[in-house]
């Protein structure tokens, strides 16, 4: 029998409900593959009596037919999510040994459907970053390598923890939050599958902000169909976020099989940005083909606001993570380092408590917000925003469904190896993930297949507001062609 | 634009970050560099565009004017690093 921790979600699922297997035996499994795996650095913590009293609560509610729609699913949960009792870092100093006395939505939801927390899963320092090299707690290893090489490789970020324990079967899925690619970016890193899913599809409450206007939560799993289950359970209305939509919550499992027959895919030509490799535009113009195959029409489209994407965020997103992070003061929680008056216990708490990357965005997002500079950078980064929305308005009122780009330009890089004193060749990690957290539309990331190294590379579908279910289907057809990548060895076990 | 060292001074007290000396001049680097990647949106015309507001079309939720939650006090000063009686502890700031 195949290793309980090898099985796709949805096939731990079956293997519960026709008691093939137990709740226990299944969360055993990830604990165990988690001990071995500690040199990737995903989780920060593991709470495996909490994992396993949850999973036996799962092995009663199976023995009296009263099965939640995740009963008994072990997975991890990125330390960004508010867990009662449980400490949350969201990666920092400032933040250690920080105990919620509150759970975030997103995990209350699934603690209700019956899911098994196996633990707290590393991230870039308040989701700020590219390559999961700005945790206070050490870098996340990626389960991949180049061909030949035993380098050590970035899982992407800054959901980095949640994709290499993905790809590491360190669990079945895991939550993760995007707010300018932090979901797709690691995911097409990895080999996994990501949905960030529209802005206010899934409640905020309880996640430690980031930039709340583009801050939206996902899941990350191992196929599409895992990607569709999770979401379900993720999202759905709450009064507590004023930005939640009162939208029912669709069948996403339900949509994987439409197929993509009589849709028109959208081909952005301003995506096929200089240097890009040969291998990603090869990869592109496959996938393209794909979906042709699988009865889909193909049509070149423009957006031509698509560069400025990128600089808008670069204001938009440190403004607001300014005026977050504010709330970190060495009064309310975690760190605090004397100073000589009240001003200096804050500079020198912030100081000791955030790290470079962070410091660096709140110091930008200051400066742009700051008297006599707000006009210049912040409202035109809005109002270029409005124009970056209006591209994606004018491809979808002309018929378009859904719009298929790379989801990287590039694969994977070594750790170190962008560690240069400008920090824009970082950024540019985002070129093909960004419009769609400034447009607030959904994206998902979806393996198609391997670069000439070895490393995973994604192809991203964004879609229409609210519609995701026209991803999930447009992806399971990628997912179908491309076939499953078959995920690394385990070299760390 | 581009900031020199006082306004990197500026900035740091401003977001209430403590920046030695040797920290300025790497900072400054640093803020620049982003702040010349952002320069090409000088580019684009946005005469007569709204600033976004809310990215998705919806009315703000609105709720009764009640009396919610309450009642934690411990709840909320239960992860400060200084507490006494419920109350979060701060240096002297009144003489």
């Amino acid at each position: 029998m195949t290793e309980l921790n090898q099985l796709t979600l949805a096939e731990a699922r079956d293997a519960l409900r026709s008691r093939t297997t137990s709740a226990r035996e299944l969360t055993q499994a990830h604990l165990d593959a988690m001990a071995k795996a500690r040199v990737l650095n995903a989780y920060l913590l593991e709470t495996p009596e909490r994992a396993l009293a949850m999973a036996d609560v799962s092995d009663s509610k199976i023995a009296a037919g009263d099965a939640r729609p995740l009963e008994g699913l072990p997975l991890g949960i990125k330390d960004l999510f508010c867990t009662h009792g449980v400490t949350t870092t969201a990666g920092s100093k400032i933040l250690e040994g920080f105990e919620p006395h509150y759970e975030s939505a997103v995990s209350a939801n699934l603690w209700r459907d019956g899911a098994v927390m196996l633990g707290k899963l590393n991230l870039d320092e308040f989701a700020m970053g590219s390559s999961n090299e700005t945790s206070a707690y050490g870098d996340v290893v990626s389960p991949w390598r180049r061909a030949g090489s035993d380098a050590r490789i970035v899982p992407g970020g800054s959901s980095g923890g949640s994709a290499a324990a993905v790809a590491a079967h360190l669990c079945l899925g895991a939550t993760a939050t995007d707010t300018g690619g932090s979901i797709r970016q690691p995911a097409a890193f990895t080999g996994t599958v990501g949905i960030k899913p529209t802005y206010g599809r899934i409640s905020r409450w309880g996640t430690v902000a980031f930039a709340s206007s583009l801050d939206q939560a996902g899941p990350i799993a191992r196929t599409v169909r895992d990607c569709a289950i999770l979401l379900g359970s993720m999202a759905g209305p709450d009064a507590r976020d004023t930005t939640c939509v009162d939208l029912p919550v669709p069948n996403f499992e339900a949509a994987i099989s439409r197929g993509v027959k009589d849709l028109t895919i959208g081909i952005p030509k301003e995506y096929r940005v200089d240097g890009m490799p040969p291998e990603i535009q090869k990869l592109w113009d496959q996938g393209a083909e794909w979906l042709k195959a699988a009865g889909a029409s193909i049509r070149e489209i423009s957006l031509p606001h698509t560069r400025y994407a990128l600089p808008a965020y670069y204001i938009v997103a440190p403004a607001e993570a300014s005026s977050n992070l504010a709330r970190y003061d060495g009064v309310r929680y975690g760190l605090r380092v004397p100073g000589k008056d009240i001003a200096g216990m804050y500079e020198n708490t912030r100081a000791a408590g955030f790290g470079r990357e962070v410091k660096r965005r709140i110091m930008i997002g200051t400066y742009v917000l700051s008297a006599g500079y707000y006009d210049a950078y912040y409202v035109r980064a809005q109002k270029i925003r409005t124009l970056i929305k209006r591209d994606f308005e004018a491809a979808y009122a002309e018929g378009v469904d859904a719009i298929l780009t790379p989801a990287t330009p590039s694969s994977a890089f070594g750790i170190g190896e962008k560690a240069s004193a400008d920090p824009v060749e970082m950024y540019l990690n985002d070129v093909f993930t960004v419009t769609v957290n400034m447009a607030g539309l959904p994206g998902i990331a979806v393996p198609a297949g391997l670069d000439a190294q070895g490393l995973p590379l994604g192809l991203q579908l964004i879609g229409r507001p609210f519609d995701e279910e026209t991803l999930f289907a447009t992806a399971q057809v990628i997912e179908d062609a491309a076939g499953r990548t078959a995920l690394p060895k385990p070299w760390w076990a | 634009m581009s900031v020199d060292a006082a306004t990197v001074r500026r900035i740091a007290h401003l977001a209430r970050i403590a920046v030695s000396e040797e920290e300025v001049a790497p900072l400054q680097g640093e803020l620049n560099a982003i702040l010349a990647f952002v320069e090409q949106l000088d580019a684009v015309d946005v005469a007569g565009v709204e600033p976004m507001t809310s990215v998705t079309p919806m009315a703000m939720k609105k709720r009764e004017d009640v009396v919610t939650d309450g009642g934690r006090a411990f709840d909320v000063v239960a992860n400060a690093p200084e507490t006494e009686d419920n109350y979060f502890l701060v240096p002297k700031v009144v003489e």
